[in-house]
């Protein structure tokens, strides 16, 4: 026996023995957590006698992760309330490998006797598994962190603001929109999220973690003789920060812009198809580099794991890739990192203890790495070791909640801005002859290797010997990944950086919900395929 | 501890008394789902991850006469209850008026729907993996290699009101769903379905199409986008289909901003919109397509029929704009079944000159909320038919397409069959399609994706 394992034993025994059980029945009859819960020692005790069960079934590996999630929606249309909602789930999963198979088992009952059930369940879903499994699993090591936490920085806590201000200022931003004549409809919504969660492994890691997300939205619709044309509000994109990130977004201000372009919609020219050249803005290029480069560098993907849903990869085999594929131009770099305030997916820790790290996935345009978990991260194990770099996982872990088990999922992917130069939108402008610049992220859709893509946008401007000469409707560019990103030919500076990202970016079997941010400056392409999406009935 | 996988008719009814016993409010709803959530998934001819969660989710609307909001909780002991009832009536004593909010609904006649089956409810893990290794072991044996998802869902429902309303419904739920790709990555083909009742799940045949499937896409052959003629399996059609569900809300017909709303104002209720063969139906005493007995308003949901020859023949009212305008609610279409014909997907092919053979569509989403014009792609089994033969597997195409118009252009249709309708292969409502051949689909390019 190492050392290591006799004290997590001693540990374990003592949560169920001596020190535990003063502590154990305050947690008992699925009482509500106290507010304190994440640091109230009971919690802790509670994780640890989960995995001495676990452990003492037999798994050689255990996680357990207790948490839980407060979440609030508001809904308004025009000058009244839809809904409002205020959620909360608690509760726990334990993860383990037995027979070097995963098993997973979770329950809302956080009770000494129910973490006990669940982790000797958690063990015998392993066991089974391991019946059909030849390959077992193996993990890369990892840092141990006894006693770590991360707190989102935030300002302020959105569940600390009173209703009527969010009420107010939905409604007072409805209003500034449905006083632009020919704005009919208009909807717009609050989102927020406070998510508290333990982490405690077999591995001797402790970590409390507290995140928040924000996310007010619109979406105005204009109606015309048998038209009608909307306008969501994409220059406000959702964060992980608090409700200083409402306060600060000019909703309530940019919400007669909104409206005025679903309008101008209405008499826009339908665009004519054929290849130009566009000019994307980052409030529209972050979902193009979310679903063209974040999604078909995720490794789980790549090796076939997600086949049966999200897909694989064209980034197959990474032998091919790592090193040797030009994504794009030379001055393309496309970063994952977990660590930028405000990021989506930024956190201390991801879901299997793992301190995230940031990294190049494109480099100078060439494929340099891939997102990983600890269970990934040796499939990569040559590579990384013919470039002298350790063989870890970047944290890429993540579960929406404690009853869905964690798996691979992106970090915040970002296009880097130009490093040589403050590039400004007008010099992009300036060097187009015949083409079109976009303004947020409409209608996506991309094939299952990520290949083939298709997107609309929000507001689509004609531009014309480098001067904006008039608004297009029905406007989306169909493309193949890697020539469209080997057209971008211009790269917008710091000037130009903005931070997009998906609220609700689903992957995995059962489909989960994550959360990620996608920084971008703007950027020009040369020659896309543009076709016009107007049908008549 | 959990000794059985959901709540019961009498502990969900003396929760939903003991919820509404702490209310104080005008007016008061307590909706409880209580469920256990079971999968087994499987990549690379193994299983890649498994589990089993118990959970719950009970919300108390709570009303001050107009003013409502509700809160949320997955604990059900009594701190817990009165603790949800006051967060939802703080809220809705600071929100403002809804002008829209009716009260809630006293007792209502329920039709019992018939979703719940002993033979899902007890299934095991080590049943799941069993099912898992139906698949996997052929598939490994033919050298191939199968990924694919189990998902399961054994569950009540309940919904319960101030004024005397109380409805729960138990159900079950399985989704089946595999991709078996071929090594050299050139191939790959997929089969799924979705049942109430395990016991007409057969996944050794589910393996057995998508293997088959698999072999026959090896080394596709590019086909010029276009307009052509196709013959969408049922999965497809379903794909497809529930778009046109998803867009039959009256409201926005009449606000103008669909493509049921009339030119001029108004709906498109009793116009022909599709061929006269389709006729859609929702019914919760369906055997095969089992809708829920009620809305998550208590309201009973009774057989509707949507799309009748062709013609609209009910559009979804809540009970708000129902009262407006002076129509019966109808509650949404949860699930449905779609009629069908009598060509099997074999006699369509024979009859076909030159045309596509569709699997399934992938990442659909919307392009034009006017046409309810759609884009996505085909994927895992597509096929060239040239003189009424498969001739050879083809490349994956883009399309960009409405319901309303495929549904338009029909020329045959297969008996209806449950399909897996969802994308996402998780459990979704019950959905009953034929497979269908059609004219004039269109797709606008090709994808190196296999």
């Amino acid at each position: 026996m190492k050392r290591r394992d006799f004290v997590l034993q001693g540990a374990a025994l003592a949560a169920g023995a001596a020190a535990g059980q003063a502590l154990l029945p305050r947690m008992l009859g699925a009482q509500p957590p106290r507010e304190d819960w994440l640091q109230d020692p009971a919690t802790r005790q509670l994780a640890m006698r989960a995995l001495d069960a676990a452990r003492t079934a037999g798994a050689t590996y255990a996680d357990v992760r207790i948490a839980r999630n407060r979440q609030q929606a508001l809904g308004t249309r025009e000058r009244q309330i839809t809904f409002f909602n205020d959620g909360d789930t608690f509760g726990f999963g334990v993860r383990v490998l037995a027979n070097g198979a995963w098993g997973f088992a979770a329950s809302r009952e956080v009770t000494p006797d129910e973490v006990v059930r669940v982790a000797r369940e958690a063990v015998a879903q392993a066991r089974a598994n391991a019946t059909a499994n030849k390959r077992p699993v193996e993990l890369a090591p990892t840092e141990r962190f006894p006693d770590a936490k991360w707190t989102s920085p935030i300002q302020v806590d959105p569940f600390t603001v009173p209703i009527e201000e969010k009420v107010d200022l939905l409604l007072r931003a409805n209003a500034e929109a449905l006083k632009v004549q020919g704005a009919r409809f208009v909807n717009s919504n609050m989102f927020f999220l406070k998510a508290e969660k333990t982490f405690a492994s077999t591995e001797g890691s402790y970590i409390e973690q507290t995140l928040y997300r924000s996310y007010p939205t619109m979406n105005v619709t204009a109606v015309g003789t048998g038209d009608f044309q909307t306008r969501q509000s994409t220059d406000v994109a959702p964060r992980g920060l608090g409700y200083e990130h409402v306060r600060n977004s000019r909703f309530v201000e940019s919400a007669e812009r909104w409206a005025q372009e679903a309008v101008a919609k209405l008499t826009a020219k339908p665009v004519e198809p054929g290849r130009y050249d566009l000019v994307l803005l980052p409030t529209h290029l972050w979902l193009t580099i979310h679903e063209s480069i974040a999604h078909p560098t995720e490794l789980d993907r790549i090796m076939g794991y997600e086949a049966n849903y999200a897909g694989t990869s064209f980034v197959s085999p990474p032998a091919d890739y790592l090193g040797k594929f030009r994504y794009g131009p030379d001055f393309m770099n496309i970063q994952g990192e977990r660590s930028s305030a405000g990021g989506l997916s930024s956190i201390g820790y991801d879901d299997e203890g793992v301190k995230p790290d940031e990294f190049l996935i494109i480099k100078n345009g060439i494929v340099n790495d891939l997102q990983t978990t600890r269970e990934q991260a040796p499939w990569l194990a040559d590579w990384y070791r013919a470039q002298g770099r350790p063989v870890r996982s970047h944290g890429n872990s993540y579960a929406q909640s404690w009853s869905e088990v964690q798996f691979q999922r992106m970090p915040n992917v970002n296009l880097l801005a130009n490093a040589s130069r403050d590039v400004t939108l007008e010099e992009l402008i300036a060097d187009v002859k015949d083409g079109i610049l976009i303004d947020g992220d409409g209608s996506f859709s991309i094939d299952q290797q990520r290949y083939n893509a298709q997107f609309g946008g929000q507001v689509f401007k004609e531009i014309k010997d480098g001067k904006i000469t008039g608004l297009l409707k029905d406007v989306a560019y169909q493309m193949r990944t890697p020539e469209f990103w080997n057209s971008m030919d211009g790269l917008g500076g710091r000037g130009t950086y903005f931070v997009g990202g998906s609220f609700f970016d689903g992957k995995g079997q059962p489909s989960q919900v994550n959360a990620v941010s996608h920084g971008s400056p703007a950027a020009r392409f040369r020659r896309v395929n543009v076709i016009n999406t107007g049908r008549r009935a | 501890m959990p000794d059985r996988k959901f709540l019961s008719r009498d502990e969900a009814e003396a929760i939903t008394r003991r919820a509404l016993s702490f209310s104080t409010a005008d007016d008061a709803r307590v909706n409880i789902q209580s469920f256990t959530h079971g999968n087994t998934r499987f990549a690379r001819n193994q299983i890649s991850t498994a589990g089993d969660a118990f959970d719950g989710q009970l919300t108390v609307a709570s009303a001050f006469g107009k003013k409502v909001a509700s809160a949320t909780t997955n604990r059900f002991d009594d701190e817990s209850l009165r603790s949800v009832v006051q967060t939802s009536e703080r809220l809705a004593k600071l929100v403002p008026e809804d002008p829209e909010y009716l009260g809630e609904l006293p007792a209502q006649q329920y039709v019992q729907n018939k979703a719940f089956f002993e033979t899902t409810a007890n299934l095991t893990p080590q049943q799941r993996a069993q099912a898992v290794m139906a698949i996997t072991g052929p598939a490994e044996r033919q050298g191939l290699i199968s990924t694919g998802f189990l998902d399961i869902i054994v569950g009540s429902q309940t919904v319960a009101t101030k004024k005397g309303l109380f409805a729960y419904q138990t159900g079950t739920a399985a989704n089946l769903t595999t991709t078996v790709r071929t090594p050299d990555g050139t191939g790959s083909g997929w089969a799924g379905v979705g049942e109430n009742d395990w016991t007409r799940l057969n996944p050794a045949e589910l393996g057995d199409r998508a293997i088959r499937k698999a072999v026959l896409s090896r080394n596709p052959k590019a086909v010029e986008p276009g307009k052509w003629t196709v013959i969408l399996e049922p999965t497809a059609v379903a794909n497809l289909v529930q778009l046109m569900m998803f867009s039959m809300d009256a409201r926005q017909a009449d606000e103008g901003r669909s493509f049921f709303s009339k030119q001029g104002g108004g709906n498109k209720l009793g116009e022909k919109v599709v061929d006269q063969r389709v006729q859609i139906v929702t019914d919760p005493a369906s055997d095969i397509a089992p809708a829920s007995s009620f809305n998550g308003q208590g309201l009973p949901n009774r057989r509707m029929v949507w799309i009748e020859n062709g013609t609209v023949a009910n559009l979804n009212y809540s009970r708000f704009w129902a009262q407006k305008q002076g129509k019966q609610p109808t509650g949404f279409p949860d699930g449905f079944a779609m009629s069908g014909g009598n060509t099997s997907v074999e006699e369509m092919i024979r009859s076909t000159e030159r045309g596509l053979l569709v699997t399934r569509l992938w990442y659909i989403r919307q392009v034009d909320p006017r046409t309810i014009l759609f884009t996505g792609l085909t994927r895992d089994g597509t096929f060239l038919i040239e003189n009424g033969q498969i001739t050879t597997a083809v490349k994956n195409l883009r399309w960009n397409e409405s319901p309303v118009f495929m549904l338009n252009n029909l020329e045959a249709m297969s008996a209806p069959v449950r399909v897996s309708a969802s994308e996402s292969g998780d459990v979704g409502s019950p959905v009953v399609v034929p497979a269908v051949k059609a004219h004039d689909f269109t797709f606008t390019s090709l994808s190196d994706a296999v």
